[in-house]
């Protein structure tokens, strides 16, 4: 019987992502805020729906009632920071608070099906996150100085990066992460936020070309020691995100010309330098021939996709423990599996109508610094969900990057709730310059 | 009031406050192109991701989840029980039932008949049992029989594999060859259906599981190999099809003024080509030399053609190619170049030399011929049904594929009735059908006369209802004991 309520709750589960999505999309039909104020409230009723269906199949298929309390306590959370984030910021975007805490619930979903332990440890970074992005919004409005320290977050990512590069462990080829306290830290998730305050503020300080060219040799520096750690996703992530914030800033498609071409160049040269990088281009051409070695992960990945079909195998019903690292990397592969491919696509969608808000609120903001931060980060958050999901999807070669809110990693979640949050408090800004507008107009 | 100040970013502040006009709303928009443009980019770029994840799953997912390395295939045999594979008359080739201890097993009614065309599900399974792998152990049983059996704690069953194979041809084809190693492909022209698939030597895919270690053991006889799809084979003179095809193209057509004096032997730059068994065959036209298959005439053929384009026919016929055919095969292959010296010429022209095709193949450009020079895709899988007999999807490709132009076919139509009527291949003669083919003795010992018996061809003439290909492993000439394996094949097919 368990197994005709789990069989039943994945076309439920899909259809509610369907309903979730378009709400995400129907919001940008309203140019103000307080029109969408019921969007946002069904939203949050769906979320919900998903959480608890998703957590209840759980306990059915494993017969395993205990993970009900897991899940009251992710549910207080979510439903503290929803509150909370209403109450201390009124102003702030909803959609964005929704979709941050509906991928945060999907997560839950499959993190637990996939590995309670690791589930239970995500929940309580989760939680110590969502804590320390409350203040974030306060503090990006209060304290203007940041926009003067320029340097130090240039010096400081390099410095961050290269200590990682020298001292930390080696785990499964890359040197990305060193260990304090039992506590895998992974500094270039934290650098991309330093990283992006960095080129915002070279930027706003002149758009000149002596000033671009020292900005680029900065930036070079951080990419190059991600590729000799082996990170070559963030090596890409920091790249990509570089360029496009010099154009938004520059206006100038020569320098999106140029990143371009330094951008094939340095692929051309990473090919015929690193033999890891060949291998993944083999890999993600005929991962069928290496199904022994380096194509094993991406065909366990199209395994479970494919056979979990459009409304997938059920929770716990499916392998996905057979993808090598998929808690981390394979997050998106495992949900295609259990929840079906329609509820996958639909996630998509939620991290696109993410960063179109994103790219949203940054062209209404009106200071450079702020906006230039705004476009960055919206960058480092799509370009890595690319990469991600590509890469599961064999639609480029494997990077091994994770998504963000969904994939297990303390680091990876803890930067991108403070991103989340950062955005906040620029819409809070860029709000708060709308309404000192219209006073003025008023007078 | 406001002042207009130099700095771009103060735009957006003017334009809100009322006062804007026409040029500083233009430059408010200059100022976000970008960002837009950008924006646009990137949702094009998730786009794009999500078309192809929609593409796998609708085109690509069901041939790359049928995998040995798919663990998930456990999982569904979990679930369901594996569905049957019927014939196309809807005989049972193989299904599950259990034995006295209740434990599963797979039963072929057929025995070693079927055994390479619809395989084994067990050791890395083969045939069909390995490529409808995933489909017979998926349950499109409606949802209520599925609830039931849910409470019952029962399986449920897999789906049924509706195959194109026909049972009495099967039979036929399987015991014509006899004690001989060999393999026959039997195909309609006009649907790409496989009718029959034999290869021999076979084995009893009910006891798979016992015979296993001595099968794989025994690397002489390969009896696990399906010969069929698998077989690589020097064509032997059923190569002089292609070898006329190339003649037929390079004169526009005209054969007419082609003569030859055969005395048993051609010699040519001190290189010589014997005819089969050193028989002389006289003053012959090429219609002639085709029917008798004189070797030393075709060697003069083959010395007059271009060896590239001869190449390039053979690359139009799929050769060195991947064959349209879903199952496990081997490419053929064709290596001649014009820088060969004209002793590999002439060898590759009579279907000796360095060439090698399978059966399939074979039967897939006699085919062709049939068909108006176009190959229907051969299919061995009609559809794919639930338990209760309901379609749950139709697999008939209908993938069309132009080797040779209609002339070309009727051409050859015409010189292979010839060898059926008064040539090679008379002992197909004077039945109550048609037929049109090609002998071929392809010897593969060297020196030695051994060769392996060949037949391809299909009936009636006029309008081809069936393909016949049958290969026999050491046996002799092609006339002497291909054809007579064929007739048997013809004759059931058109009693």
């Amino acid at each position: 019987m368990a197994l005709v309520i789990s069989d039943l709750s994945k076309y439920i589960i899909a259809v509610i992502g369907i309903i979730y999505t378009c709400e995400c999309f129907a919001v940008f039909r309203y140019g103000n805020e307080d029109d969408r104020g019921g969007i946002y409230m069904r939203q949050i009723i769906w979320m919900f729906l998903v959480h608890f269906i998703g957590f209840a199949a759980i306990c059915l298929e494993t017969g395993d009632v205990s993970y009900i309390f897991f899940y009251g306590f992710q549910q207080i959370m979510m439903f503290a920071t929803i509150t909370l984030y209403h109450v201390l910021y009124p102003e702030a975007n909803r959609l964005i608070i929704n979709n941050m805490c509906f991928l945060l619930s999907v997560g839950f979903i499959i993190l637990t099906r996939l590995n309670y332990d690791k589930a239970v440890r995500q929940f309580k970074i989760v939680a110590i996150s969502l804590l320390v992005g409350l203040f974030v919004p306060f503090f990006v409005k209060k304290l203007r100085f940041l926009k003067h320290l320029t340097w130090i977050y240039g010096i400081v990512g390099i410095v961050a990066l290269a200590v990682v590069y020298i001292f930390s462990t080696v785990t499964y080829g890359s040197k990305i992460s060193y260990s304090v306290f039992g506590y895998t830290f992974q500094p270039s998730e934290f650098v991309k936020i330093v990283f992006v305050f960095f080129v915002a503020g070279m930027l706003t300080i002149s758009k000149d070309f002596f000033q671009i060219v020292m900005t680029s040799v900065a930036a070079a520096i951080h990419v190059i020691i991600l590729v000799l750690s082996r990170d070559l996703g963030s090596a890409l992530i920091f790249f990509v995100t570089y360029v496009v914030m010099v154009f938004i800033a520059t206006h100038n498609y020569l320098y999106l010309f140029l990143g371009n071409a330094a951008g094939a160049v340095a692929a051309m040269v990473a090919y015929k330098l690193f033999s890891h990088v060949r291998v993944r281009v083999l890999a993600w051409r005929d991962p069928f021939s290496y199904i022994d070695s380096s194509g094993y992960q991406i065909s366990q990945s199209l395994f479970a996709i494919g056979t979990g079909g459009w409304f997938g195998m059920g929770l716990c019903q499916g392998d996905p423990k057979a993808i090598p690292f998929v808690e981390e990397d394979f997050v998106f592969s495992a949900i295609a599996e259990e929840m079906g491919v329609i509820f996958a696509l639909c996630l998509i969608l939620i991290c696109v109508s993410c960063f179109m808000m994103f790219m949203n609120i940054s062209m209404r903001i009106k200071e450079e610094f702020y906006r230039y931060i705004a476009v960055g980060l919206s960058i480092l958050y799509i370009f890595q969900i690319f990469l991600t999901i590509g890469g599961g999807t064999r639609f480029i070669p494997l990077t091994g990057v994770t998504l963000p809110l969904v994939s297990y990693g303390g680091s990876s979640v803890l930067t991108t709730i403070i991103m989340f949050s950062i955005i906040q408090g620029l819409f809070g800004i860029q709000s708060i310059e709308g309404k000192k507008r219209v006073q003025k107009k008023e007078e | 009031m406001f002042k207009r100040k130099k700095n771009d970013d103060d735009l957006e502040f003017v334009a809100l406050d009322g006062y804007e006009s026409e040029s500083v709303k233009k430059k408010e928009k200059n100022r976000t192109f970008e960002t837009v443009l950008v924006t646009y980019f990137f949702v094009f770029l998730m786009l794009l991701v999500m078309g192809n994840l929609v593409l796998f799953v609708t085109k690509d997912s069901e041939s790359v989840i049928n995998n040995s390395y798919n663990t998930r295939q456990e999982i569904l045999a979990n679930k369901n029980i594996r569905g049957k594979i019927l014939s196309r008359d809807g005989d049972i080739l193989a299904q599950t039932g259990r034995n006295e201890e209740g434990k599963e097993i797979r039963y072929y009614p057929y025995g070693e008949i079927f055994s390479h065309v619809v395989g084994y599900p067990v050791k890395g399974k083969s045939g069909i049992e390995l490529s409808e792998n995933i489909n017979l152990l998926t349950s499109h049983d409606s949802v209520l029989v599925k609830i039931q059996n849910e409470v019952g704690s029962l399986k449920n069953y897999g789906d049924n594999v509706h195959t194109t194979l026909d049972v009495d041809l099967q039979k036929v084809a399987y015991e014509a060859l006899g004690a001989y190693r060999g393999a026959i492909v039997v195909t309609d022209p006009n649907t790409g259906e496989i009718l029959a698939m034999a290869s021999k030597p076979g084995f009893d895919p009910n006891s798979i599981g016992e015979m296993w270690d001595s099968l794989v053991a025994d690397k002489e006889s390969g009896v696990l190999v399906n010969r069929a799809t698998q077989g690589l084979y020097p064509p032997g003179s059923t190569f002089k099809m292609i070898t006329s095809l190339e003649y037929y193209r390079e004169h526009d057509g005209n054969v007419s003024d082609y003569h030859f004096n055969c005395g048993g032997s051609f010699t040519y730059q001190g290189d010589r080509i014997n005819c089969y068994h050193k028989s002389s065959h006289g003053s012959v036209d090429f219609k002639r030399s085709f029917e008798k298959s004189c070797n030393s005439s075709f060697a003069n053929i083959g010395v007059s053609e271009d060896a590239d384009k001869l190449a390039d026919t053979c690359k139009d016929l799929l050769f060195n190619k991947d064959l349209p055919y879903d199952g496990l095969y081997k490419k053929s292959s064709f290596v001649l170049t014009s820088g060969d010296s004209s002793y590999d010429v002439m060898q590759t022209s009579i279907g000796q030399g360095k060439t090698q095709i399978t059966p399939l193949h074979l039967n897939m450009i006699t085919c062709a011929i049939a068909n108006k020079g176009t190959l229907q895709k051969p299919y061995l899988v009609s559809k794919i049904a639930n338990y209760s007999g309901v379609t749950v999807k139709n697999c008939a490709p209908n993938k069309t594929i132009r080797l040779m132009s209609e002339d070309e076919s009727a051409f050859l139509t015409d010189i292979m009735t010839g060898v059926v009527e008064k040539g090679t291949a008379s002992k197909l003669s004077g039945q109550s059908y048609t037929a049109a083919g090609k002998t071929g003795s392809a010897e593969y010992n060297g020196d030695k006369s051994d060769s392996h018996a060949w037949f391809t061809g299909f009936a009636p003439a006029t309008d081809p209802q069936v393909c016949v290909t049958v290969i026999v492993e050491g046996a002799g000439s092609g006339g002497d004991y291909a054809v007579p394996i064929a007739k048997r094949v013809f004759d059931a097919y058109f009693k």
